[in-house]
């Protein structure tokens, strides 16, 4: 039941991302769908952290810029292979994650958000103090960014890049669903539940939370990699408190506890603003509105409240069955 | 510096103590009451002392209307619902504020005339400074006489006791959240009015004294309102240090390594002791 649960909308969304260059073709949409992608990983490793997990992370574009700056700076500076900094970003990025999640994770509630919230703005006034290291509030500007190459190709096109980012997504989006419908999965939506129940029935609860916020880690750090290989340039900017909220955001308009729920929320908060171009600097006004809309009346998120729509409308014709029986 | 960071963590603490909720709009609140000091006192050029009322009644009102619009209607609310609809608040408030005021920064001249300072022993300390300190001094005193010696505050401290037994005496506890909110917010106007003319302020300063009170609070202990005025200032104090014999860039760091420091040493802050029972309860 579960298995063919997963594969079904898998096969679904593959044919989806592999046909929408088809119909996608100014180079520019191709690039908005490019950064839904990479978005996408980072909200995909949130929502397995809150949705799944229960746990809130305030410092998420922390881990983000961590990847970026690390591929920058090791391709850059150092002249690593992108593959091999990629590697190391995500390396560095688990032994951070780990060292501050292995403390802050005891925290709950408030004050867990606040102290991931205190991590990312450190590390946020590190990007920008750290002037020898990643160039400071101007952003990287020692070395251009390479390319990346995969096997013969180099990534280069938007094509090309939509085509590497999705495919890297949809390796992580198996992987993910996997870990949701296991154990491990299981042994998380317990701790969502019930923390000390979670732990009187044998869940590791402390080792899980540690664990899952060291994956959530990776993957915004994987994200920022592909990031600093597609733009080519980063900024401490995009790797601020905002920014964490804004992941949080999308993880939460999609619908925690739905890894097509985070995707969903990722591609619209990137969409949306694209699409009122008009707007530009208030579009902080409008996540803000969106979010607190959200949380008042859709606590589901869009993925909960159209599942519930459609919960609705199968059960009109059911229940006017049971009428008909009775 | 110190002094903000202790009215913003008073803030904190006041609505922590009336409701459990970590308000992450207090910062807002503060950034709110600066740029519309700066409104009033420099552009409109009211009287100083009106101008510092009508600002913080308008900041206070805009925290009532925070707990009426967003925090009531909640039923049963979990903790993340409760952090991202007060975020959700702080960016709206950033926005607005943004919208209206423009992305400039704001600022204006010392309360007792264009950069006074007296002199102390070599040092020259900014006239605000004394403005600053008075403030929140009266600011102490008037809790101190209101949570001990006024029926309002006993009820209120009632409710931070026990919400159950203090509804059970005929307490409005609904009322009472919706007060604290006023308060907090009026404290937090207080603070960015009277800091306005030494930092300047722009729309999205809220964060930063958001977090450094709310980094106060918690060092002070939560709920611990002589703990916040004391670690506030303790903080302001080494924040000054670092920027001075340090690294300019790190001053803002600072505040915030002690906050996770303390949170993952000893999270029932330097002065608080039961406050470590009541953590458990998150």
């Amino acid at each position: 039941m579960m298995k063919r649960n997963i594969y079904i909308p898998y096969a679904v969304f593959l044919m989806i991302v592999l046909l929408a260059p088809m119909f996608v073709k100014n180079p520019y949409y191709l690039g908005v769908l490019v950064q839904v992608g990479i978005f996408s990983l980072v909200t995909m490793g949130l929502s397995l952290l809150m949705g799944y997990a229960g746990q809130i992370s305030l410092g998420h574009a922390a881990f983000f810029g961590m990847g970026a700056y690390a591929s920058a700076i090791l391709t850059g500076t150092c002249h690593w292979s992108p593959w091999l900094a990629m590697g190391a970003g995500m390396l560095i990025t688990a032994c951070v994650a780990w060292f501050v999640g292995t403390p802050s994770l005891k925290l709950k509630g408030h004050y867990l958000a606040m102290a991931t919230l205190g991590f990312g703005l450190i590390v946020n006034i590190f990007f920008l103090a750290e002037v020898d290291l990643t160039g400071g509030p101007s952003g990287y500007t020692f070395a251009r960014i390479p390319h990346i190459t995969f096997i013969k190709w180099t990534i280069k096109s938007e094509t090309s890049s939509y085509y590497f980012v999705w495919g890297i997504l949809l390796v992580i989006l198996l992987l993910t669903l996997h870990i949701i419908h296991s154990r491990v999965g299981r042994a998380l939506r317990s701790i969502h539940a019930d923390e000390e129940a979670a732990r009187a029935m044998g869940v590791n609860t402390a080792q899980y939370k540690v664990g899952i916020f060291i994956l959530s880690g990776i993957y915004a750090s994987l994200a920022g990699s592909l990031y600093a290989h597609y733009i080519r340039f980063v900024a401490p900017d995009p790797f601020g408190l905002m920014e964490s909220v804004l992941l949080v955001t999308m993880v939460i308009v999609g619908g925690m506890g739905s890894i097509w729920g985070a995707i969903a929320g990722a591609a619209l908060l990137i969409i949306l603003p694209e699409a009122l171009r008009f707007f530009q600097d208030y579009n902080i006004l409008i996540y803000g509105a969106i979010l607190l809309f959200i949380m008042l009346f859709l606590p589901g998120g869009i993925f909960g409240g159209s599942q519930m729509l459609w919960l609705l409308i199968r059960k009109i014709p059911g229940r006017r069955q049971e009428a008909k029986d009775g | 510096m110190g002094s903000i960071y202790a009215l913003a963590a008073l803030g904190f603490n006041i609505i922590y103590n009336a409701t459990g909720i970590i308000n992450f709009a207090q910062g807002e609140f503060v950034m709110l009451g600066a740029m519309l000091m700066a409104y009033f006192a420099a552009v409109l050029k009211l009287p100083l002392l009106l101008a510092f009322i009508v600002v913080v009644l308008l900041v206070a009102c805009v925290g009532l209307i925070l707990e009426r619009g967003c925090i009531h209607p909640l039923k049963n609310p979990s903790i993340l619902v409760l952090v991202m609809i007060t975020i959700a608040a702080s960016i709206l408030l950033k926005g607005v504020t943004m919208f209206i005021a423009g992305k400039e920064v704001h600022g204006m001249e010392y309360f007792s005339g264009e950069n006074t300072v007296v002199d102390m022993g070599g040092a020259k300390v900014p006239t605000q400074t004394f403005w600053i300190l008075g403030v929140l001094g009266v600011v102490v005193c008037g809790l101190v006489i209101f949570f001990n010696l006024t029926l309002a505050g006993k009820a209120m401290r009632a409710c931070a006791f026990d919400r159950t037994a203090a509804s059970l005496m005929g307490i409005p506890t609904k009322r009472m959240v919706m007060f604290s909110f006023f308060l907090s917010a009026a404290i937090g106007g207080m603070a960015g009015a009277v800091i306005v003319p030494i930092s300047m302020a722009d729309y999205q300063s809220g964060a930063m004294f958001g977090i450094k009170g709310f980094g106060a609070a918690v060092f002070g202990g939560l709920g611990n309102n002589f703990g916040a005025v004391s670690a506030g200032l303790i903080l302001g104090i080494l924040e000054a240090l670092t920027a001075g014999y340090l690294s300019s860039h790190y001053k803002d760091a600072l505040p915030l390594a002690v906050l996770l420091l303390v949170l993952f040493v000893k999270p029932s802050g330097l002065f608080g002791s039961e406050a470590a029972g009541r953590l458990k309860k998150f």
